[in-house]
């Protein structure tokens, strides 16, 4: 059999994404990563709910199923309840996930469904015309925020610690070498897998990651984090990021000048309190990228349908017939 | 006991207290025995939405009714002709609604000067002659129960709470009724425990055993009821939620898929969930969500697998599942919807029935988007109703709304169980192994598409709530295919009629007025046109079902009638529907007190429109 490309996994559609959108780039890596795994069409779904990321699924060739607003965890659960043979992608937005879908996002993640949950954070409403979201950061003027937003953003993974995730993962759009990497990690978690993905809106908050992104700016401003490996980072891999046990924090410093080799953290996944503080850190801290948090836990989805029976028909004759009986015959 | 109370082949008797004292408990019980001893019946549990409200406050008493006996018994009855107070507040709540004559037992310690207060009485109804109209039979219940159950070395509130049972064995002595029953399901219920057990049991035979030994004659003698005259079946009590559950289950096996119950709490929506836990053998999982949104999700999202989803809740909970229903209109997914009707608006009175979300279940979705609605009369009819709507979803590829209430899912009746190879195998349309159908072309006889579910790769696409092609099934914003896919979505609704059996008469004369009701109101129809056809007037009952679309021929069957009248417990919801389908202007009678409607109050309005009877054509 010849190797599976991206391409076959591209629906007969034609893609309505604005030119230079991230989430052509974010396509594409879902495609690769499905391409990599041998993913079979007809047991994958994508289930979306509304924004610019919910159309992703039109253009997969697999089920999919477009939902309505907030709603996607929910209805991926039922999906995955109703058949857990089935291997089920969430695909959704900042607004979508965190805002009017947040009841549904926490729960999924603390049930531990066997997900994938991909969430685009471009940190605006991009389909409603540039307002701001959730994920905003402070002062961020938009049409709804005129003056600058003054509401505190959400960090999406350090929400999904608090929820109780076993999966957490950060990648960013135009990474075409991690983020199949990541996504196929999410796949192959037992469990809700939660990755961020740190997506370009060109046309309502451009280049709102570009120091994350950028490659002449990245190696300094982002930290691929590695279970068991030490947490260094910088161009010439020169920096570090060591524990501070007095204040209880993160801090980086310069290897060799600073401090030593030695003071160099190394990266436990299945630790959930470093996992919220590399989620949430920020400049002048590097952006965490890859696998933040990883443990294994019962999925929800595991015991559904175990005690299939074979007399189906016997339990409904005898339900009918329990309780008080009055035999006139 | 009165002459007048002797006579009687069936009675109408109220258990009231306070709402820690088990008088729920202590009805079903009853019920129960009512139908071991061959009685028809009907009951009406009447609680407050309190937990455990403040004891010996009028608002806090919880209440049962039940009307049984030798003669076919179709509502829970209007006015009870036995009382059975637990204290001052359930007296005195209940005091005006008793039948003249009506025998009260009351428990006589409990009328204190500070339980007067409590139930906010500034003088002791026992002895101001508020009573006089009745018979009253005081009794030291707490007392007597006290001292029934001082061998079991239970503790002094332990003691105290077996006194429901005490009370039940004298009511069950009184119409000579097995104890057998509740003795059984106190040995199973408080198997873990000797002691309540045991002065439970002891509490039962004690108050039976007074009925027998004490010297009240005429006031408290046995009366027994003859056994109802009842076909020869085999027959259950069954509460509508119950039914309903049941209903379901039969529908999976009928239609051979495997349900997925998906709910989130709440009242009284609730028990339905609960009947339905722990079923997987009769291939039904529950899944209890996190709000009412993800409940109705989750349900969608099984049906798009290819399990029935199915969800329930009551009024501001399926205000919530709107957009959802939307969603599984536009997608054309089958998936059952049971709203446990209560009073409203916003949370209303939640332990208390109404029937006003029709227009919400007909009308109450943004755009076009209609779906079939319907609606059980009775507790046993939920059963064959959960069918009926299983089948209309799977046939038709739609959602479906059940319209129940709080009424019909507390309420029991006498229920004859059914056979489940007499009832017709439900079809689906997921494809067979062989064919060759795409997934958007039509079943001629429901516009249905193919339940095309993930797994099959002959059929993997896209869906969703954007507007689709309707051929290709791709996103289209085309303006005529936009027209057609609203058109095909209202013909297939209105395709549902062509399945249904034409709609016929209850019972009554042609001619005069027809009376058209829906839902739980059915009982008390039933009788009140049955005595008003009695007493020689022109009426007729007309009990519908199916309520989107309305049965085909009904126009024309009430074409027979001078006058329309509907009865229901709202302010005129099915008399709109009426006059904007068949430009009907029916005359309505209108309840929406958190009560059923009493048969009386049908009867002063049939009274008022129908013409006395000239000549003797009787149906059904």
């Amino acid at each position: 059999m010849a190797e599976l490309s991206f391409k076959d996994y591209a629906s007969d559609q034609e893609v309505r994404w604005c030119p230079g959108c991230g989430d052509y780039s974010i396509l594409k890596a879902v495609q690769r990563t499905l391409a990599n795994i041998g993913a079979k069409p007809e047991n994958t779904v994508f289930v979306s709910g509304i924004g610019c990321a919910a159309r992703l699924p039109y253009y997969i060739e697999a089920y999919g199923f477009h939902t309505i607003h907030g709603r996607a965890p929910a209805i991926a659960t039922g999906v995955k309840l109703a058949n857990p043979a089935l291997d089920v992608w969430v695909v959704t937005g900042d607004g979508d996930a965190l805002s009017i879908g947040g009841n549904h996002l926490m729960h999924s993640l603390r049930r531990n469904v066997n997900l994938n949950i991909l969430l685009f954070n471009n940190e605006i409403y991009g389909l409603t015309k540039g307002q701001y979201s959730p994920t905003s950061r402070i002062g961020t003027t938009s049409p709804s925020s005129p003056g600058g937003s003054v509401d505190s953003p959400l960090h999406p993974c350090a929400l999904a610690v608090g929820a109780g995730a076993t999966f957490i993962a950060r990648g960013i759009d135009i990474d075409q070498k991690g983020l199949p990497v990541i996504l196929a990690e999410a796949q192959r978690h037992q469990g809700a897998a939660f990755v961020e993905i740190l997506q370009n809106c060109i046309v309502y908050n451009k280049d709102v990651f570009d120091s994350v992104a950028n490659k002449k700016t990245a190696a300094d401003h982002q930290i691929r984090v590695e279970h068991g490996h030490p947490l260094i980072y910088g161009k010439d891999r020169h920096r570090g990021l060591r524990l501070n046990p007095a204040k209880l924090r993160l801090e980086g410093f310069m290897i060799g000048e600073d401090g030593a080799d030695s003071d160099v953290l190394v990266h436990d996944e299945t630790n959930p309190t470093l996992a919220l503080m590399l989620a949430t850190m920020a400049p002048p801290l590097p952006t965490a990228l890859g696998v933040i948090h990883r443990r294994q836990a019962e999925c929800f989805d595991r015991a559904f349908w175990n005690s299939k029976s074979h007399s189906r028909r016997r339990k409904v004759e005898s339900l009918l017939h329990q309780g008080n009986v009055l035999d006139r015959r | 006991m009165s002459e007048q109370l002797a006579e009687r082949t069936s009675h109408v008797v109220r258990f009231a207290g306070d709402s820690g004292d088990g008088i729920q408990l202590q009805g079903q019980q009853f019920t129960n025995a009512s139908a071991l001893a061959g009685h028809d019946l009907s009951t009406l549990p009447d609680f407050p939405a309190e937990i455990r409200a403040p004891a010996g406050t009028r608002y806090g008493v919880s209440a049962f009714q039940i009307q049984f006996g030798g003669e076919r018994i179709t509502t829970p009855g209007d006015a009870p002709d036995v009382l059975l107070a637990f204290n001052p507040a359930a007296l005195i709540v209940n005091l005006p609604h008793l039948l003249p004559g009506a025998l009260i037992i009351v428990d006589e310690s409990a009328f204190s000067a500070q339980r007067l207060k409590r139930a906010n009485l500034t003088a002791n109804p026992l002895e101001d002659g508020s009573l006089d109209a009745h018979q009253v039979c005081r009794i030291d219940i707490s007392h007597l129960t006290l001292e029934a159950v001082k061998p079991f070395g239970l503790g002094a509130k332990d003691s105290a709470r077996c006194k429901n049972f005490w009370a039940l064995g004298l009511v069950l002595w009184m119409f000579d009724q097995p104890r057998d029953g509740t003795s059984h399901w106190i040995q199973a219920k408080f198997a873990g425990n000797e002691a309540v057990r045991n002065a439970n049991l002891a509490a039962l035979n004690a108050g039976h055993a007074y009925g027998e030994t004490v010297e009240m004659q005429p006031v408290l003698a046995q009366q027994p009821i003859p056994e109802a005259p009842l076909a020869a079946e085999e027959y259950r009590t069954i509460t509508g939620a119950e039914a309903l559950a049941l209903g379901l289950v039969a529908a999976g096996e009928l239609a051979d898929v495997e349900l997925l119950f998906c709910s989130y709490p709440i009242t009284p929506a609730s028990s339905l969930l609960h009947h339905l836990t722990g079923l997987d053998e009769a291939g039904v999982a529950t899944f209890q969500a996190e709000d009412e949104i993800a409940a109705i999700c989750s349900a969608i999202g099984a049906s798009y697998a290819g399990k029935l989803g199915v969800t329930s809740s009551s009024g501001p909970g399926m205000a919530l599942k709107t957009e959802a229903l939307g969603l599984a209109v536009a997608a054309e997914l089958p998936l059952l919807v049971i709203d446990s009707q209560r009073a409203g608006p916003s949370t209303g009175m939640p332990t208390k029935t109404e029937q006003s979300d029709l227009y919400q279940a007909v009308y109450g979705r943004n755009a076009d988007t209609p779906l079939p609605v319907l609606a059980p009369h009775s507790p046993g009819d939920c059963f064959e109703t959960a069918i009926e709507a299983v089948r209309i979803a799977l046939r038709h590829m739609t959602p479906v709304i059940l319209l129940t209430d709080g009424y019909l899912a507390n309420a029991s009746e006498l229920w004859p169980i059914p056979d489940l190879d007499g009832l017709a195998p439900i079809t689906h349309r997921k494809p067979a192994a062989t064919a060759t159908t795409g997934i958007w072309e039509r079943e001629p006889s429901s516009f249905a598409r193919l339940w095309a579910t993930p797994g099959d790769e002959r059929y993997v696409h896209r869906v969703g709530g954007l507007e689709r092609d309707f051929q290709t099934g791709h996103i289209s914003y085309d303006p005529a295919n936009h027209q057609a896919m609203t058109n095909l979505r209202q013909a297939k609704v209105e395709k549902v009629a062509d399945h249904l059996p034409e709609q016929e008469v209850d019972q009554g004369v042609a001619g005069g007025l027809a009376v058209v009701a829906w839902g739980s109101t059915y009982g008390a129809v039933r009788q009140a046109v049955k005595e008003c056809l009695a007493e020689g007037l022109t009426v007729a009952q007309i009990h519908l079902r199916h309520l989107n679309p309305l049965p085909p021929n009904l126009g024309e069957l009430l074409a027979a009638y001078d006058k329309v009248l509907v009865p229901e417990l709202n302010n005129g919801q099915l008399a709109t529907l009426l006059r904007d389908r068949l430009l009907l202007g029916p005359a309505q009678l209108n309840k929406v007190s958190g009560q059923p409607l009493h048969v009386g109050e049908i009867k002063s309005a049939i009274a008022e429109h129908a013409p006395p009877r000239l000549q003797e054509a009787v149906h059904g």
